[in-house]
C-alpha cells in the first residue's frame, strides 16, 4: 500500500509539472501519434506511427516548422478503445500537444471525439470510414463513402455489369453503415431487394466454405454477381483463400474490397486472385514521381525495400503537410488559427492531382480502382476526377437533409429542411 | 440446521467480537483510501493532478472494488470466476443506456424546438433513436433499450441485470456440480457468449462501437470535467469504501467460515449439513451485484464501453490482479488490482524509459506485456502470497485470522502443506 | 484548302467503308482511344470494326489484348507486343507479324489494361475463333464465354462446332451448352421444351440460371388480366406475398390511384398554415400529437384548402377493383411450363446435394477444430493440465512453417519439413514448459491456469516484436490448390480434405500410442494413481513430460495446417483456445474418442445454425456457446464420460 501510494504521488508529481511546463507557442512544437502499437489493431497502425515518425523527421530535415523543432509523442492505445480517450486527453493535457495524428477504427475515433471536443484539440484521422460524422475538430483525410464505396459500385454497375450484388462484411460500423448506403444506392440505381444478399461476420473469421459456396450459388438466376467486401484485416486472408480455392476467378464474380490494400495482400499468395479489385484513393503502383520519392523515402525510413505502402499512409502524407501549410500560413499552431487556415488547403495527391480540403473537414480526391496483380500490388485500371468527401451520405434519407459546413454555417449537422444546426458537438 | 461444528473445529469457539476487532485491516484500508481520496482532491483542487490522472485514479478504485468482489468469490469461496468482468460490463452498459438516451434527447428536443410544430412524443423518441442508432445503420429502438428514459429504472437494471444473469448461471451451474476448471471454463463460456452476443449490431447496443460519449452527464454540460471526475472519483471511493466494509463482513463469522471451508474441502461441508449450493450462489450473485455496481461507476469515467470490455480475457486480468495482490486477502486484491492496472499504463503509456542493451533496445511498449505475463508466472510459482504476503513480513504483526492462504485447490504438493 | 477537303473526303470513306485491305495498325489507330481505354459499353464498337475489317492478326491481337500484352508508344500510340530487351528496354513486336520492330525503355511505354468487363467482352469476340481451336483450353475457354454471357447468336457456331470436337469431355460440355442456349432461344416451341426436358437432371449454375431466366416474372396491375399474357399467378392484396399496403403503393406506382397523405405531408402543410400561432383554429402548441394534428388537417381540407386524407373505405375500394398478378416475360405457356416442372426437378437436387455440401462443411469444421483440441485433450483430458498457452503452441507451430518456407522455396518441400519441425519446436517448447512451470503446479490446477494464461500473453507479445504484427504468409503447396468438386454444388478444398486426413492420421496416432504402447500405458498408468505408478518402477516426472511434450508437439502440427487454410498471426492462437476447451469438455475429458465427439458436435451444430441463421455468423457462434454451456448442464462430464476411477483423475 505504501509503494504503491508513493507511487501514485510520483506519477501525479510527473504530470503536474508537465502541466505547469509548457505552453502551446513553445518550441519544440509537439505532434501526437495515437496510434495502436499493441493489440488488434497493431497490425494496421504501427505503420501509420512509423509514418508520422518518417514525416516528422522530413519535416525537421527542412528546418522544422515556425523556428521550431517538432516533436512526435507517441503513445500506445493498445487497440483497447476506451484507452484511446484516456490518451487523447493525457496528449492534450500532459503533453500538450499541439496536434494529432492517429486512430484507424470508428469506434476508436468516436472515443476520442468526446475529448478533442471538449478539449479543442486537432485530429487528423487518416482511414476511409462510414462518414456520417464531421467534427469541428477532425480532420478526415480518408475516404468518405462517396470517395470510395459509391465509385467502386459504379464500376460494378457500369463496368461489369454487375446484376447481383452480395455484400459481405465484418461485422462493425463501418460495414454495416456502408452496407446501409449501398443497400439503398443499389435500389435507386434499380437493383431490386433480393439481388442484394447481405452477411455480417466476426472479426477474424476464418471459415469461409459456406459463405463462398452462397456466393456462388447467387448466380442461380442466371445474372452477373459481383461481391463488394467491407471484410476487415486477418479475415480477409482466410475468405481470399477460401475464394481461391473454390476457383472463383474474377472473371466469374469478381470482389471489390475497401478494406485490403498493400499492407494485407503482402500476408497472402496473390497468385490465384488476380483480377480481383480494391477501391482506394491511393495506390503504391500509381506511376508518378512524387509517389516514386514517397516510396523510396519510406524505404530508406524503415530500412527494408520490401515494405510497401498504403492508401491511409497516404492520407497522412497529405493531411501532415496540410497542416505544417496551414500552421505557416496561420503563423501560429493555435488550433482555432489552424482549422481556419485549413479549409481550401490545397497538397498534391501522390497519385497526381491535388487534394483539396473542404469545409465540412473532408478532402477532395480521385477515387482509383485496382485490380490484384499476382505480385500483389495493384493495377490501377479506373481513376475518376477528384470527389469532394460527402460528411453526410445522399443515399440515406435522414442524411441527404444534412450537411457540413465549418466555415459558413459553423455546424457540423446542418438540416438544410429545417436550416438549423441540429448539433455543434458530435454524435459519439 | 447444521451445526456449528465446522466454525468450531476451524477456530476455538471465541464470543463473536466486533468487525474491526476481528479485522484490523479493514480500518487500516478505510483508513489509507480516505487519505488518499482527500490527498487526491487536494492536489486536483490545486491542479497539481491532471484531470486524466483523476479519471485513471476513479476507474483504479472501480477496478479495486471488483477485484475485492473477484476475491470474495474465488480467494474465499474457491469459485475462479472468468465472467464478474462480464458483469462489470452490464453495469456499465445499465448506465451508459441511460446516458446515451438522456443526453441525446437533450440534443433532439433542443434541436425540435426550433421547428414551426411542435414534435411529438414518437417524433422525439424516432429522432433520438436515429441520432443514437445512426451509426450502425438503423433508427429503431430495440427492446433492451425499453427502460432507457429512466434514471431511476437503469439504475435498478444496474444492480438487477448481473444479479439475475448470476442467479440463473449460478444455479444451473451449482446444481449440476460443475465445479473447479470446468466452473471457470464454463463461466469463461458465457462471458464469451455474452460478448459475441453484445457484438452484434442486431442486438441492438450499437455492435462493436457500444455506447460511448459517457462522461458527459446529461444537463450537467456546463459542468467542467475536472469536476465531474471528482464526482466520480468521490463516489468511486465511497463505493470502494463500502463495499469492502460489506465483503469484510460477510466473509468474518460463520458465514466466512463455511465459505472457506467450501473452498478447502466442498464434499466435507456438504456432509455437515450444509447447503453448499445456497452458500456458493449467494456468494456468486452477490459479488456479480458488486461488479455491477464497480461497472456503473468505471464506465461515466472511461466514457465508452463496448463489447471488447467484457471479452474473456478481461476476466482473466481480473484474476491475475487478484493472483498478484495475493487472494484471500480483501485488501490484497485491492492492491493488485491497483498495482498492475497502474504499472501497466504507466509501460503502455511510453512512461517507462527504454532501456538499451547494445544489440537490441527494450522498448517497453513491445516488451511490458511480455514482462507481465512472466511475472504472472514468478507470483503463481513463488510468491502464491501475492503482494499481500509482504504484509506477514512486518514484524510483530500478529497471524492473520485466516486459513488457508492459497486458495481453492483440491490439495497440494508444496512441501510445507504435505506435513499437515 | 483543296488538301483539307481530300482529307476529310478520305476520311469520310475510311469510316463510311472500311476497305478489307486495311492492317490491323489502322484499324486500331482509327479506334485509338477506344483500345487504350475501353469501357465495357464503348469496347462493341472497337471489336465490331476490328471483325468486320478482318485483318491478319486479329485473333492474336485481342487474345493478346484481353491478356493485357498489348503496349502503346507514348509517342505516336502505335500498339505493339513486347519481349523483354536488354538492360530493362523493351523490344517491340509487330502487332501484325510479331516481327522486332524496334526497342524501347519501360517509361516510353504504356501498358493497355483492358478492365475485366471489357476482357469479358474481348472473350465473347473470341468465341467464333475458339470454338473449334485446336487448343482444347482455347475451346473451353470459348465455352466459358458463351456461358457467362449466353445469347441467341452463339447456337448455330455451337451447333457446327460440336461434331468434329475430338475431346468428348469438351463435346459433352459442348451439347450441354447447346442444350442451354436452345432452351432459352430455341426457334420453336417442341426444340425449346425438348432441350429443357434434357436438362431437367442436370443441376449446374448455367443450368438453373437459363430455367430461371425463362421463368423471369414482372409485377403488373390493371383492372382485369391482360389478354394473351403469358400470366405466371395471380396475387391476393393481403396475402404474404403481396400486402394491402405494398398493393396500394403499386396502384400509386401505376398511376391508377392516388397517393396517401404521408405524416411527413401533414405537417409540412400544417407548418405553412400557420395563422396567428394557429392552424384551422387549433393552437400551434397542441399541435403535439398525431391525432391532433390529423384533426387540424381536417379541418383544413374541409375549406378544400388541401385535398383530404384517404379514408380506407377508399383504398379497399381501389385494391379491389384491380388484379395484381405476375407474367413471365417469356410468352410461350408450353416453354414456362416445362421450365417450371424441370426446374422443380432440378431444385429438388440442388437442395440435397447443398444438404451434403453442408454436411461437408461441417465434418471440414469438425476435422479443424479436433486437430486444435487434441492436444489439448492431451494435456488437459488425460493430465488434467489447463494449458493455456495451448492456442500460443498452435502459433508457434504456424510460424515455424512461415520460417521454414522463408528458406525453403519449394513449397512441397516446406510444408513436408515444417511438419515434423513444427512438432519438434513445440514439442521441446511443452516440455520446457512442463519442467519450469507445470510441474510445480500439478493437482492446483487453477494456478495452472494463471500461470500458462501468463505464459501465453508473453509468447503472443514475443511473437508480434520478431514476426511484427503483419499476418504472415504460409502457402500450400500447389496441388493442394484447388477444390474436389463432385458436382456442380458438392465441392471441397483440397486443403481442407488434407487438414480432414491429418486430424484422422493423429486420431489413430495418439490412440495408438495411448493404448498399443509401453509409454501409453504407462500414461495411463500415472494419470490414474501417480504414487501406485511411481512404485511400480514408472517415473511419473519423465510420464508426464512426455505426454505434455507430445500434446504440445500435436498442436504445432495443427498450426502448420490451419495456417495453411487461414492465416499466420500472433493472435491466431486466442481463436482456437476457448472453442478448443470447449470442445474437449463437452466431448469429455480424458477421452480422445470424446474430443472426436465433440469437435463433431460442435462443428455440425455450427454449420447447423449458420444455415438456419444465414446472414450472421456472429449470431451462430453465440448460440451455439449457449448451447454448449446448456448442454454441459446436461452431462456435465461431456458425451463420453470416464467411469469409475478414472473420472476422479
Amino acid at each position: 500500500m505504501i509503494s504503491t501510494k508513493a507511487k501514485l504521488a510520483l506519477a501525479a508529481s510527473v504530470a503536474a509539472l508537465a502541466a505547469t511546463g509548457a505552453s502551446a507557442q513553445d518550441c519544440p512544437i509537439k505532434v501526437g501519434v495515437l496510434h495502436s502499437l499493441s493489440g488488434t489493431m497493431a497490425i494496421s497502425e504501427t505503420t501509420l506511427k512509423d509514418t508520422m515518425l518518417m514525416l516528422v523527421a522530413q519535416q525537421n530535415e527542412k528546418g522544422g516548422l515556425l523556428g521550431c523543432q517538432l516533436e512526435a509523442v507517441v503513445v500506445d492505445p493498445a487497440s483497447d478503445w476506451p484507452l484511446f480517450a484516456e490518451k487523447a486527453r493525457e496528449l492534450l493535457t500532459v503533453h500538450e500537444v499541439d496536434v494529432m495524428f492517429g486512430n484507424w477504427t470508428s469506434v476508436s475515433r468516436k472515443s476520442v471525439l468526446p475529448v478533442i471536443e471538449e478539449l479543442n484539440g486537432l485530429l487528423f484521422y487518416p482511414v476511409q470510414y462510414e462518414g456520417e460524422e464531421s467534427s469541428r475538430n477532425v480532420f478526415y483525410t480518408g475516404a468518405a463513402p462517396n470517395q470510395q464505396a459509391i465509385p467502386a459500385v459504379d464500376y460494378f454497375l457500369e463496368e461489369l455489369g454487375v446484376e447481383k450484388f452480395a455484400l459481405l462484411g465484418t461485422d462493425y460500423v463501418y460495414p454495416r453503415t456502408t452496407n446501409n448506403i449501398l443497400e439503398s444506392y443499389l435500389k435507386s440505381k434499380g437493383i431490386a431487394a433480393e439481388d442484394i444478399f447481405v452477411n455480417y461476420t466476426p472479426f477474424g473469421h476464418s471459415d469461409w466454405a459456406t459463405i463462398v459456396a452462397d456466393v456462388q450459388a447467387l448466380g442461380a438466376d442466371g445474372k452477373q454477381v459481383g461481391v463488394i467486401s467491407t471484410i476487415n484485416g486477418d479475415a480477409n486472408i482466410g475468405f481470399y483463400k477460401e475464394l481461391a480455392a473454390a476457383g472463383v476467378s474474377a472473371d466469374d464474380i469478381p470482389v471489390v474490397a475497401f478494406s485490403v490494400g498493400e499492407e494485407e495482400l503482402s500476408g497472402l499468395d496473390t497468385s490465384n486472385l488476380v483480377g480481383h479489385l480494391a477501391a482506394w484513393n491511393y495506390f503504391m503502383s500509381a506511376d508518378t514521381p512524387a509517389n516514386a520519392e514517397f516510396i523510396a523515402a519510406w524505404h530508406a525510413f524503415i530500412g527494408d525495400e520490401k515494405r510497401v505502402t498504403n492508401d491511409p499512409m497516404e492520407a497522412h502524407y497529405i493531411g501532415f503537410n496540410m497542416w505544417v501549410n496551414a500552421v505557416t500560413q496561420a503563423g501560429t499552431t493555435d488550433v482555432d488559427a489552424v482549422r481556419t487556415a485549413m479549409w481550401g488547403q490545397e497538397f498534391p495527391n501522390l497519385t497526381g492531382g491535388t487534394a483539396v480540403m473542404g469545409v465540412n473537414h473532408h478532402l477532395t480526391k480521385p477515387v482509383l480502382i485496382g485490380e490484384i496483380r499476382a505480385d500483389g500490388q495493384f493495377d490501377i485500371i479506373s481513376q475518376t476526377e477528384p470527389v469532394p468527401g460527402d460528411a453526410w451520405t445522399d443515399f440515406l434519407p435522414e442524411s441527404a437533409v444534412l450537411e457540413a459546413d465549418w466555415k459558413d454555417l459553423q455546424c457540423g449537422m446542418y438540416n438544410t429542411q429545417t436550416q438549423t444546426c441540429v448539433q455543434i458537438q458530435s454524435n459519439y | 440446521m447444521p451445526s456449528d461444528a465446522l466454525a468450531t473445529s476451524a477456530r476455538p469457539f471465541a464470543p463473536r467480537r466486533s468487525l474491526i476487532a476481528q479485522n484490523p485491516s479493514v480500518l487500516w484500508f478505510l483508513l489509507a483510501l480516505a487519505l488518499f481520496t482527500l490527498g487526491v482532491t487536494v492536489l486536483a483542487e490545486m491542479g497539481l493532478v491532471s484531470t486524466s490522472m483523476v479519471k485513471t485514479l476513479g476507474k483504479t478504485l472501480c477496478l479495486c472494488l471488483v477485484a475485492v468482489a473477484m476475491d470474495v468469490v474465488w480467494g474465499y469461496c474457491g469459485i475462479l470466476s472468468l465472467g464478474h468482468m462480464a458483469f462489470f460490463g452490464i453495469g456499465g452498459y445499465a448506465i451508459g443506456m441511460w446516458l446515451m438516451y438522456a443526453r441525446t434527447e437533450i440534443i433532439v428536443t433542443t434541436s425540435l424546438a426550433a421547428a414551426p410544430i411542435p414534435p411529438t412524443p414518437e417524433e422525439i423518441v424516432d429522432a433520438v433513436g436515429t441520432q443514437i442508432f445512426g451509426v450502425v445503420g438503423s433508427s429503431e429502438f430495440p427492446w433492451l433499450w425499453a427502460f432507457a428514459d429512466s434514471l431511476a429504472l437503469q439504475l435498478l437494471m444496474v444492480v438487477l441485470v448481473p444479479g439475475l444473469l448470476a442467479l440463473v448461471f449460478g444455479w444451473l451451474a451449482f446444481r449440476s456440480r460443475v465445479t473447479g476448471v470446468y466452473l471457470s471454463i464454463l463461466t469463461q463460456a458465457m462471458t464469451l457468449a455474452l460478448s459475441l452476443w453484445l457484438f452484434q449490431n442486431d442486438t441492438g447496443l450499437r455492435g462493436n462501437n457500444g455506447l460511448s460519449g459517457l462522461q458527459n452527464i446529461p444537463g450537467y454540460d456546463h459542468v467542467p470535467q475536472s469536476t465531474v471526475s471528482l464526482v466520480f472519483f468521490w463516489a468511486s471511493a465511497a463505493a470502494l469504501a463500502a463495499g469492502y466494509l460489506l465483503f469484510a463482513w460477510v466473509v468474518s463469522g460463520k458465514f466466512g467460515s463455511v465459505i472457506r471451508g467450501i473452498r478447502d474441502n466442498e464434499a466435507r461441508v456438504r456432509f455437515l449439513g450444509y447447503h453448499v449450493e445456497h452458500y456458493k450462489l449467494f456468494v456468486f450473485t452477490l459479488t456479480a451485484v458488486v461488479a455491477g455496481i464497480a461497472g456503473a461507476l468505471y464506465y461515466p469515467q472511461a466514457g465508452i464501453i463496448n463489447p471488447a470490455e467484457i471479452a474473456p480475457i478481461a476476466s482473466i486480468y481480473l484474476a491475475v490482479w487478484v493472483a498478484i495482490g495475493g487472494r484471500g486477502r480483501l485488501y490484497g486484491a485491492a492492491i493488485g488490482a491497483a498495482f498492475v492496472s497502474l504499472l501497466s499504463s504507466w509501460f503502455t503509456g511510453g512512461g517507462a524509459p527504454d532501456i538499451d542493451l547494445g544489440f537490441y533496445r527494450i522498448q517497453w511498449t513491445d516488451w511490458w506485456l511480455v514482462l507481465l505475463g512472466l511475472s504472472f508466472v514468478a507470483v503463481t510459482l513463488l510468491a502464491p502470497k501475492g503482494i499481500g504476503g509482504l504484509f506477514d513480513l512486518i514484524p510483530g504483526r500478529r497471524t492473520p485470522d485466516r486459513q488457508g492462504d492459497y486458495g481453492p485447490d483440491d490439495g497440494a504438493w508444496r512441501r510445507e502443506e504435505g506435513t499437515e | 484548302m483543296l488538301r483539307a477537303l481530300l482529307a476529310a473526303l478520305a476520311a469520310l470513306v475510311l469510316v463510311a467503308a472500311p476497305v478489307a485491305a486495311q492492317d490491323l495498325q489502322s484499324v486500331l489507330q482509327e479506334h485509338r482511344e477506344g483500345v487504350e481505354n475501353p469501357s465495357r459499353r464503348s469496347v462493341g464498337v472497337v471489336i465490331e470494326a476490328l471483325i468486320a475489317a478482318d485483318p491478319p492478326g486479329v485473333q492474336t491481337f485481342l487474345e493478346r489484348w484481353q491478356d493485357r500484352e498489348v503496349w502503346v508508344r507514348k509517342a505516336d500510340g502505335l500498339f505493339f507486343y513486347t519481349a523483354p530487351g536488354e538492360g530493362g528496354a523493351l523490344t517491340l513486336l509487330d502487332i501484325a507479324t510479331g516481327d522486332p520492330a524496334g526497342t524501347a525503355a519501360r517509361d516510353e511505354l504504356g501498358e493497355v489494361r483492358p478492365n475485366g468487363g471489357v476482357r469479358r467482352e474481348i472473350a465473347g469476340a473470341l468465341v467464333r475463333f475458339q470454338l473449334s481451336d485446336p487448343d482444347p483450353r482455347a475451346r473451353s475457354a470459348a465455352l466459358t464465354s458463351i456461358a457467362r454471357n449466353p445469347s441467341a447468336d452463339q447456337i448455330e457456331p455451337l451447333r457446327a462446332s460440336i461434331a468434329d470436337d475430338p475431346d468428348p469431355a469438351l463435346k459433352a460440355a459442348k451439347e450441354r451448352l447447346a442444350a442451354i442456349l436452345t432452351a432459352r432461344f430455341g426457334e420453336n416451341t417442341a426444340e425449346r421444351v425438348a432441350a429443357i426436358e434434357t436438362l431437367s437432371n442436370d443441376i449446374g449454375l448455367e443450368t438453373r440460371a437459363a430455367l430461371n431466366q425463362i421463368l423471369a416474372v414482372s409485377p403488373g396491375v390493371g383492372t382485369t388480366l391482360p389478354p394473351g399474357a403469358n400470366i405466371a399467378r395471380e396475387l391476393r392484396p393481403g396475402s404474404e406475398a403481396l400486402s394491402a399496403a405494398e398493393a396500394y403503393g403499386r396502384l400509386v406506382d401505376a398511376g391508377l390511384a392516388p397517393a396517401p397523405v404521408a405524416r411527413d405531408r401533414i405537417k409540412e402543410v400544417l407548418a405553412a398554415n400557420i395563422v396567428d400561432g394557429r392552424v384551422a383554429g387549433i393552437p400551434v402548441a397542441t399541435l403535439d400529437t398525431e391525432a391532433r394534428r390529423e384533426e387540424a388537417y381536417d379541418r383544413l381540407a374541409e375549406t378544400g384548402a388541401v385535398p383530404p386524407f384517404l379514408t380506407e373505405a377508399e383504398r379497399q375500394a381501389a385494391i379491389a377493383a384491380h388484379v395484381f398478378y405476375e407474367a413471365y416475360a417469356e410468352p410461350d405457356a408450353a416453354v414456362t411450363d416445362a421450365a417450371r416442372a424441370a426446374l422443380t426437378e432440378v431444385d429438388l437436387r440442388v437442395g440435397a446435394n447443398q444438404t451434403a455440401d453442408i454436411a461437408l462443411d461441417a465434418l471440414s469444421l469438425a476435422s479443424i477444430y479436433f486437430l486444435a483440441a487434441i492436444g489439448l485433450a492431451i494435456t488437459f483430458g488425460v493430465m488434467g493440465v489447463i494449458n493455456m498457452a495451448h492456442g500460443e503452441f498452435i502459433m508457434m507451430g504456424a510460424y515455424t512453417g512461415y520460417v521454414v518456407q522463408l528458406f525453403v522455396p519449394d513449397y512441397t518441400l516446406s510444408i513436408l519439413i515444417a511438419l515434423p519441425l513444427a512438432f519438434a519446436v513445440t514439442f521441446g517448447a511443452g516440455v520446457a514448459m512442463e519442467r519450469l512451470v507445470i510441474r510445480w503446479l500439478y493437482r492446483r490446477p487453477l494456478e495452472t491456469l494463471l500461470a500458462t494464461f501468463g505464459i501465453s500473453i508473453a509468447l503472443q507479445q514475443l511473437a508480434k516484436n520478431i514476426f511484427g504484427t503483419q499476418a504472415r504468409p504460409l502457402t500450400a503447396p500447389a496441388w493442394l490448390d484447388g477444390q474436389l468438386v463432385i458436382n456442380e454444388i458438392v465441392a471441397i478444398s483440397y486443403i481442407r480434405i488434407a487438414i480432414f486426413v491429418l486430424a484422422l492420421v493423429f486420431l489413430g496416432l495418439i490412440l495408438f500410442v495411448l493404448k498399443r504402447t509401453r509409454l501409453g500405458l504407462e500414461v495411463r498408468a500415472v494419470t490414474q494413481n501417480p504414487g501406485m505408478a511411481a512404485s511400480m518402477g514408472i517415473n511419473p516426472d519423465r510420464i508426464n513430460m512426455l505426454t505434455f511434450g507430445l500434446g504440445s508437439g500435436i498442436a504445432g502440427i495443427a498450426g502448420v495446417a490451419i495456417g495453411l487454410y487461414a492465416k499466420v498471426t500472433s493472435e491466431m492462437g486466442s481463436d482456437y483456445i476457448v472453442q478448443s476447451f470447449m470442445t474437449v469438455v463437452v466431448g469429455g475429458v480424458g477421452n480422445v474418442w470424446g474430443t472426436l465427439a465433440g469437435a463433431t458436435l460442435i462443428g455440425v451444430l455450427q454449420k447447423g445454425i449458420e444455415w438456419v441463421y444465414p446472414s450472421n455468423t456472429l449470431a451462430a457462434q453465440t448460440f451455439m456457446i449457449l448451447f454448449i454451456i446448456l448442454f454441459i448442464q446436461v452431462r456435465p462430464r461431456g458425451i463420453v464420460a470416464l467411469k469409475g476411477r478414472a473420472a476422479e483423475a
